[in-house]
């Protein structure tokens, strides 16, 4: 049986993480994990977030964890979701600034405002709600349909330095990157626990995922 | 490619049983919100919120056993709010398998508890649910307050300054009510959801008197709502979530279809 280790650092809402993985595939075995030996030892490790990225990076320096990531990152497949994907980039402009783990070379950036479409219209900050997603190839998108909608709620984005990253983005108005790959990461700004068939679909092919693309 | 509207069916909760009279033909048990949350999941509802209305503080646990039971099985947000007064009823809800949480009358006698909650938990589940009325005379400018205890108590606070202080101190989105339209049947106060939605920057979810299909669409193409909220015109089996959806759609509406 393999295992998948969600990080637990404090911080999101990891139980419908651990449920929406449970569902997409119920022969793997889900954690909820703050245990390093642990989460080393997992076959696949989900690093999830909701909340303000200094918390985050604090709890993850004081617990030690930020270091077992940058390992994971190194050995097997990882999946950062929402601040779980921007706390893997350089900094973030969130909190004044914040440095990331530098695991991905790139920074996180606020939507300006005030925000408006083409036609004019008053966009809201949080982006909420369900967007369309424009996929590169990756072995992760398999089986789910081009430009389909995942749920989204996050005011930060992240900007890779290097564009050959991207794994996806969504138009907000502008399109940003929703989704980045590098080797055996692969981080999502959405919610694929939240997104129903298609983020069940997602969780699946992660947790059948090798790591090679 | 633009992000969708969203239709959010509310069900309301006593006692771990759904009310307002649900009369779904193919549910075996027409009051079990386990049930209802699956049927709309699969009409293809963008969201589900659910409304402890439970008057009693010993049975608030059921409403905590039926998110664990549909969190476990339907994957979309889900919020939960009547109740919420503290920051452990907030983490009770997340732990079960909430994404926000609805705080109402606590927000009114407490602006604090927002501010508190939005830094320990994130703005991202924080929703200010707000009962507005107007008071203004038809010659007047118009003018709507906030009211709390189902519309009955007035409070005195002037509603768009009270929405705008709620996202200055940490709510990631407003559900407006009219307490004028709820129950009625008669469409959204659009005025009232257009002046709160241009005045503040996080989305703002309509609620209250939706009776048809273009109530929905007109809250969002006249009210400017980012999401539409309704409770009887689903219970009641007359429109399937799809049906909503797609008669958005053809009103020129972005949806999730």
């Amino acid at each position: 049986m393999s295992s998948v280790a969600v990080i637990d650092y404090g911080m999101g809402n990891l139980h419908s993480i651990a449920k929406a993985l449970q569902h997409a595939a119920p022969e793997v075995d889900v954690q909820i994990v703050a245990d390093p030996d642990v989460i080393l030892q997992a076959d696949r490790v989900v690093f999830p977030g909701v909340g303000a990225i200094r918390d985050c990076m604090q709890a993850l320096n004081q617990s030690g964890l930020s270091a077992v990531i940058r390992k994971v990152a190194k050995t097997k497949p990882l999946l950062g979701i929402c601040l779980g994907m921007q706390a893997l980039l350089t900094d973030s402009e969130e909190n004044g600034s914040t440095q990331g783990l530098g695991i991905i070379s790139g920074h996180v950036v606020h939507f300006s405002e005030p925000l408006t479409d083409h036609h004019g219209n008053h966009l809201k900050v949080p982006h909420m709600g369900w967007n369309q997603v424009r996929q590169m190839p990756h072995p992760l998108w398999r089986n789910i349909p081009q430009d389909s909608r995942f749920y989204f709620v996050h005011s930060y984005y992240a900007i890779p330095d290097d564009r050959s990253v991207v794994a996806a983005t969504t138009e907000y108005p502008e399109a940003f990157s929703c989704a980045l790959a590098q080797d055996n990461i692969f981080a999502v700004q959405f919610h694929p626990e939240k997104s129903q068939a298609v983020g069940l679909q997602l969780l699946n092919n992660f947790l059948h995922w090798d790591g090679q693309v | 490619m633009s992000l969708a509207k969203r239709i959010i069916p509310c069900l309301d909760v006593d006692n771990g049983r759904v009310v307002k009279g649900v009369k779904f033909v193919d549910i075996r048990d027409a009051g079990d919100p386990v049930e209802i949350a699956r049927r709309y999941d699969r009409e293809g509802a963008d969201e589900i919120t659910f409304l402890d209305i439970t008057a009693t503080h010993d049975n608030r646990d059921t409403i905590v056993h039926v998110v664990e039971q549909v969190a476990s099985e339907v994957f979309i947000p889900l919020t939960v709010g009547g109740g919420i007064r503290t920051l452990d009823d907030i983490r009770r809800m997340l732990n079960a398998g909430a994404d926000k949480v609805g705080i109402n009358s606590a927000a009114v006698s407490n602006p604090e508890f927002v501010r508190e909650a939005a830094q320990r938990f994130g703005s991202q589940c924080i929703v200010v649910a707000m009962d507005a009325k107007k008071v203004s005379q038809p010659n007047e400018a118009d003018r709507w307050e906030i009211f709390t205890h189902g519309g009955r108590k007035a409070t005195g606070i002037e509603a768009i300054g009270w929405a705008k202080k709620m996202v200055d101190y940490g709510a990631g989105e407003i559900l407006l009510t009219s307490m004028d339209r709820d129950g009625t049947r008669e469409g959204f106060d659009l005025p009232l959801t257009r002046a709160i939605s241009e005045a503040v920057t996080v989305p703002v979810i309509a609620s209250g008197g939706v009776g048809g299909l273009d109530h929905l669409a007109d809250g969002v193409i006249e009210g400017k709502a980012d999401a539409v909220l309704a409770a009887s015109i689903f219970h009641f089996a007359e429109y399937t979530i799809q049906q909503a959806k797609e008669h958005m759609a053809s009103r020129g509406i972005e949806m999730r279809l």
